[in-house]
């Protein structure tokens, strides 16, 4: 019947039209956000930012990172493997987007154990026991100071380092900078400036091959 | 089940069409866009999705009765999305929120494609497929 045959070619065309709507849509948003990201390149990465790997690395991941973010500890690993994949080219660099209540006395604890040289043992600690601290609405930061300590940490130190101007005007920073950007979820992450056009493990992963690459590329050309 | 004429038929097909195309901007709007729907949009929502699959259904199956099911649906949706145009427009003024607790359903972000407000399109959506229904039924009848 052709009435029939009319309402299943609609469905399909609508369903096909909203698929490469989508995909179109969300390469024109990375790429805008990749120029914004060029042209506000020092908005990207700052100075002040903890970097994992080696510092000169060719190919810079930032992370826009929450501790509180259930994204970003669910991602953590992906990002650790690929960084395990070019342990020379790729560097990461953590910017802090405390879109959470509680996430900005959970940044201070991150940045008082920087000042120990324990950043990354309390980063894993905070990120394993998060489901138990980052209780949304109601955040225990207590339970994160204590999985700190068990990661080694100075508490009394740390807790006199966390209220340090710096470190909030760090936070400040970051949080002007994710405005600049447009920055609105975590983790949000550019590969050398560019942008993801669909967040998933896949496409960092593919991302950062495609620049590991090139930069490759580019050295043995020199 | 009642098999309605061809013209019968096109009015049921027009209103599905609107209602598809509504519930897929609808969708591409917080899904894609990433702009999160605001609490009236919730219960518009909950109003146009149902239409798009009953209305397919009722067209693929030629079934005028449809109307009986739809209807209250179109109406139901169309009364939110009249209270929220209203409130967007400044008309009622809107329930206090604390902050955090979602999108406004007032602020300028209740616009598309240059300005055109969502409470508004979705207030024209739920007109067409009520009245398309209203006349479905008026034939179905006749």
């Amino acid at each position: 019947m052709t009435r029939r045959l009319l309402v299943i070619i609609v469905a399909i065309v609508a369903a096909a039209v909203f698929a490469v709507g989508a995909y179109v849509y969300q390469h024109s948003y990375a790429d805008q956000q990749s120029r914004i990201a060029r042209a506000e390149s020092n908005h990207l990465v700052r100075p002040h930012s903890p970097v994992i790997g080696p510092a000169s690395a060719p190919v810079t991941i930032v992370e826009f990172f929450d501790p509180s973010c259930e994204s970003c500890r669910a991602f953590y690993p992906a990002v650790k493997e690929i960084m395990a994949k070019h342990p020379k080219d790729v560097r990461l660099v953590l910017r802090y987007a405390p879109f959470h209540q509680g996430s900005d006395e959970a940044v201070s604890i991150l940045e008082a154990a920087r000042l120990q040289n324990l950043f990354l043992p309390v980063l894993e600690a905070l990120l394993a026991t998060q489901p138990n601290w980052a209780v949304h609405g109601a955040p225990n930061l207590r339970i994160a100071w204590q999985a700190a300590r068990s990661a080694g940490l100075d508490i009394e130190r740390a807790q006199r380092d966390a209220k340090r101007p710096e470190i909030e005007e760090l936070l400040k920073q970051d949080v002007a900078d994710i405005r600049v950007l447009n920055v609105k979820q975590t983790p949000t992450f550019f590969v050398n400036g560019k942008a993801l056009a669909s967040f998933g493990q896949r496409q960092l992963d593919e991302l950062v091959r495609t620049e590991v690459e090139m930069a490759k590329q580019k050295a043995a050309g020199r | 089940m009642v098999a309605p004429g061809d013209s019968q038929w096109g009015l049921l097909f027009i209103s599905w069409l609107t209602a598809l195309v509504a519930s897929l901007a609808a969708l591409f709007i917080g899904e894609v866009m990433g702009r999160a729907p605001c609490v009236l949009c919730w219960y518009q929502r909950a109003f146009m999705f149902p239409l798009a699959i009953i209305l397919a259904v009722a067209s693929f199956r030629a079934d005028a009765s449809v109307w009986r099911y739809a209807l209250p649906l179109a109406a139901g949706g169309w009364l939110i999305a009249a209270f929220h145009t209203l409130q967007y427009a400044g008309v009622i003024p809107p329930a206090l929120e604390p902050c955090g607790a979602g999108p406004s359903c007032t602020s300028g972000d209740m616009t598309i494609l240059g300005g055109v407000p969502l409470p508004v399109l979705s207030l024209l959506a739920f007109t067409i497929i009520a009245a398309l229904l209203a006349l479905v039924n008026r034939r179905h009848d006749a």
